[in-house]
């Protein structure tokens, strides 16, 4: 790393770094450390459906059961993709073929609407229904078997809440990433913001990926 | 950090590395496999079985697999600097910590003498 010969032109390398190389560094381990407390957020909601599952593992099948995995299956080869194409916008950075990065980082966008619209979808499904979290579940209407269906939707509710609120946010730093791009600010030399919001994006995927099974299909 | 060398940075010259489209392209696919997977074990252990011990997991260990390619290849992490690994593997240990202690409060005391 001590070895980089690269020119950075100045401008790029904020006072307080050494170089280029200092600063894509530190960058780099501040989204690490970012990620860490991305996954106990996340893994404290986990922890807790794993317990309340383990006690009332009927209530939970029943919940499960009016949810439609074609929508999850879809939604999580969307985001797949979507992962793809973020991963291949810092790939041509680095080449310094910033129009096909440009492009790349504009379907990651397209991608998380999708998502998010699929996401609409089932939302508005489920407030018909009157799958609704704690109280607000409707009994009568769901013609709900457990009297507590209403906890199943509370972790339904604010895992895929929390987890779609990251899309949105994402998909916002990926079009100011864009813009930035069709500006000419990134290129092989300095694309460490594109690799932040990358690596944040992937772990939206990553997240969805025990989403997926563990709110659609076991249960 | 900054004075050692990384030896995963690869060819010489480039500080960083560039993985190539080839590779990105095949974790794609196989995620899309592994999904595809998930939902014909899905549609086996529920529809054809009835339910099965082994549906969650099989999910689960499904879910791992694809995590790991998305932490090694999309997010760099196999290519990244050692310290970055264990950082992030630092949420994983005290994640796993706060699940094993919470299980074995469940399935040693609560289902034993309290309805919680």
């Amino acid at each position: 790393m001590s070895t980089n010969s690269h020119s950075h032109g100045g401008g790029h390398v904020a006072h307080h770094f050494r170089d280029a190389e200092h600063q894509f560094d530190s960058g780099k381990q501040g989204i690490w450390l970012f990620m860490v407390t991305e996954i106990l957020m996340f893994g404290g909601l986990f922890v807790g459906y794993a317990i309340f599952h383990s006690l009332y593992p009927k209530m939970f099948a029943e919940g499960a059961s009016h949810l439609d995995w074609r929508m999850g299956s879809l939604n999580t080869l969307v985001l797949i993709v979507s992962s793809y194409t973020m991963a291949m916008s810092i790939h041509h950075l680095q080449k310094g073929e910033s129009n096909k990065a440009f492009t790349k980082l504009w379907i990651t966008v397209v991608c998380g609407a999708i998502f998010m619209v699929i996401k609409a979808f089932e939302y508005s499904s489920k407030f018909q229904h009157g799958l609704l979290p704690g109280h607000l579940l409707d009994v009568a209407k769901t013609h709900a078997e457990h009297a507590n269906l209403g906890m199943y939707y509370g972790f339904y509710f604010c895992m895929t809440g929390l987890h779609g609120l990251h899309v949105l946010i994402g998909m916002g730093l990926i079009i100011w990433l864009a813009i930035r791009t069709k500006r000419g600010e990134f290129g092989p030399d300095y694309f460490l913001p594109v690799e932040g919001v990358g690596i944040f994006w992937h772990i939206v995927d990553l997240i969805w990926i025990f989403l997926f099974p563990l709110l659609y299909l076991v249960g | 950090m900054g004075s050692h060398s990384d030896k995963h940075s690869g060819g010489g010259h480039h500080s960083h590395h560039i993985i190539p489209q080839e590779i990105y392209t095949r974790v794609m696919w196989a995620l899309i496999v592994l999904t595809a997977f998930t939902v014909g074990f899905h549609y086996l252990f529920h529809v054809v079985m009835h339910g099965s011990v082994l549906a969650a997991p099989v999910a689960f260990l499904i879910a791992a697999i694809k995590a790991a390619l998305v932490l090694m290849f999309f997010m760099g992490l196999k290519y990244d600097k050692p310290e970055n690994r264990w950082i992030f593997s630092t949420g994983f240990i005290f994640l796993a910590l706060l699940f094993v202690i919470c299980m074995l409060d469940i399935f040693t005391r609560i289902s034993e003498t309290s309805t919680l």
